[in-house]
């Protein structure tokens, strides 16, 4: 069967990073220590024109290439561009972190390309075996990220621990692919769709390898109670490598549940539904109240991250086209926020010293006032204050729990998210009504405060005027 | 001849004795990521077998993937037990606690 070169054009944002990561791979060989910062110009320009092949080869009716294994439609478009943007946000504030310790290297650059590709791959995927592949390029990469820096025991450990309970997860979503691909007969999503239709619901290995799935899905989020790696990663990585993982990843795990879900297991809504409300109610649950107890701002982010898969698991468990749109919308949103709020640690962290403890962040308003109005805006965001961008994304998952009949759930929600409002403001207390500890100056270029203002103004004004990301965001599910 | 449910079985033994591995070693690390390939061989049993009842070849195929992906996470893991190695002296399941989780 001759090979058709069309099937090469919806991949063409794919394709500029990689060729971006492979250049940086290469051109890191011959630049001098004191160049290693082209890496990074390389890797900002190479994620530049890939959102540009976005924008030219998106838009339109879904359609399927390499004999169905990848699709383009609005979610992957949208997707990729939110992807691609946030990773960029990622780098940005990563490089003089990096530069500080003497760790600007081009593996850094050359590991983050292929975690973005990995990403990509799996916004793309329409069958198991591309969605698998995706996963695992984005794993491996994080695994050896957060291990980079070296002399640290504590980020060896923590990337032990990832890997560990990466590969489980992995492990138990490829085992429920194995159940899916023997109850049906295919790995590629619409024949397996269909079959199921045909076959009728009842089928026990069917249900058997929906658990699974929902098992491994469950540890990608980082859903209580597959949450056990999340704050020990955040805590134990280098602040950027936290940074990037907890951002854009958080919205290709929101694609490989939408594929697997919706897309291949549409058909078993049913099932799948209350699988995902038990992790949605333990993950608001259990991550806001212990939130509250932690003193390292790491792991209170992290904590935050698993109350705020909840939310995203509500707006998929609605099973209405209205709340995917809900969750596309919080997922996106969540990652910025987390970008930004990782960013302002990592901006904040000198040579010699990590923003590690919230007591890091006191008085901060009177050092730096722009970048305390930036952090506080992430965090209303964060705890759902209007008119921040997070609380309509709040508001959009719950009209859709509600919208469903499942009232209770929707209380739940916001009985948690109040709680969790506590710990978010005081955050804000700190840096607003205490003295600093320290008058050290803060150490940021213009660039990187430009991105940060971009970032933190942007949640600003999707939630003035969420209506444009929102009808991008319905349009995926119309 | 051997039945379809009697691999199925089997590799579900396999994939158990995996995750209980995985969850009750409290010795050497080695013995995890030994755990982490034997749930992947586990979940190849169960593709193989599917493909041979099926007449599909799409399992073997999905196989062959699986057993390169597993190289490549095997090396990364055994980098990243070398770094750890290095940096506390010991791949003791149970020292691994300076982070509290």
């Amino acid at each position: 069967m001759p090979f058709d070169a069309a099937n090469l054009l919806p991949i063409l944002p794919e394709i500029v990073v990689a060729i971006t990561a492979s250049l940086v791979l290469m051109v890191d060989l011959y630049l001098k220590d004191e160049h290693k910062g082209f890496n990074h110009t390389l890797a900002i320009i190479g994620l530049l024109v890939a959102i540009g092949f976005t924008g030219a080869v998106g838009g339109g009716a879904q359609e399927l290439f390499f004999d169905g294994n990848v699709v383009r439609d609005a979610m992957s478009d949208l997707l990729k561009g939110a992807v691609l943007i946030i990773s960029i946000f990622a780098f940005v504030y990563a490089q003089p972190w990096l530069k500080d310790r003497g760790l600007l290297l081009g593996e850094y650059y050359a590991l983050g390309l292929f975690a973005v590709l990995g990403m990509l791959v799996m916004i793309d995927a329409n069958s198991f075996l591309t969605l698998y592949l995706g996963l695992e390029l984005l794993a491996l990469c994080f695994y050896a990220l957060v291990a980079f820096d070296r002399d640290s025991p504590t980020g060896s450990e923590a990337a032990m621990k990832y890997f560990v309970l990466g590969a489980l997860g992995s492990g138990m979503l490829l085992y429920g692919v194995s159940m899916i691909y023997g109850a049906t007969g295919s790995i590629e999503f619409g024949p397996v769709a269909q079959a199921i239709a045909e076959q009728g619901t009842k089928d026990k290995v069917l249900i058997f390898g929906i658990a699974f799935l929902v098992i491994g899905i469950g540890f990608k989020f980082g859903a209580v109670p597959f949450h056990m790696w999340v704050p020990d990663v955040y805590e134990g990585a280098p602040t950027p490598v936290a940074l990037f993982l907890s951002s854009a990843p958080k919205i290709a795990a929101f694609a490989l549940a939408v594929r697997l879900l919706v897309d291949a297991m549409g058909g078993l809504q049913a099932d799948w539904q209350g699988m995902l409300a038990i992790l949605a109610v333990l993950s608001m649950g259990l991550g806001n109240l212990v939130a509250i107890a932690q003193t390292n701002i790491k792991r209170m982010m992290a904590y935050s991250a698993i109350s705020h898969v909840g939310f995203i698991f509500l707006g998929l468990l609605a099973g209405s086209s209205q709340g995917y749109a809900a969750a596309m919308f919080y997922a996106i949103v969540y990652a910025l926020t987390a970008a930004g709020a990782f960013g302002i640690m990592t901006i904040l962290s000198r040579k010699g010293f990590d923003v590690e403890n919230l007591e890091d962040l006191r008085g901060l308003n009177d050092r730096d006032g722009w970048y305390a109005a930036m952090m506080a805006i992430m965090m209303f965001s964060a705890a759902g204050v209007p008119p921040t961008v997070g609380f309509m994304a709040k508001l959009l998952v719950l009209e859709a729990v509600v919208r469903i009949d499942m009232v209770w759930l929707a209380l739940v929600a916001v009985f948690f998210s109040i709680i969790g409002a506590f710990y978010y403001l005081r955050v804000v207390k700190l840096m607003y009504f205490d003295r600093p500890t320290t008058d050290a100056p803060i150490l940021s270029s213009g660039g990187v405060r430009a991105v940060m203002s971009v970032n933190g103004l942007t949640i600003l004004f999707l939630g003035l005027f969420p209506a444009a990301l929102l009808s991008l965001c319905q349009g995926a599910f119309a | 001849m051997i039945a379809l449910s009697d691999y199925l079985i089997l590799s579900s033994i396999l994939f158990c004795l995996a995750v209980a591995g995985i969850f009750l070693n409290r010795k050497n690390v080695i013995i995890l990521l030994m755990c982490i390939e034997l749930m992947l061989l586990a979940v190849n049993t169960n593709f193989i077998a599917f493909s041979h009842f099926l007449q599909d070849m799409t399992g073997q195929v999905f196989v062959f993937f699986i057993l390169t992906v597993a190289a490549a996470e095997a090396a990364i893991g055994l980098a990243i037990l070398v770094v750890l190695f290095r940096n506390r002296r010991t791949i003791n399941v149970q020292d691994l606690d300076r982070l509290k989780g």
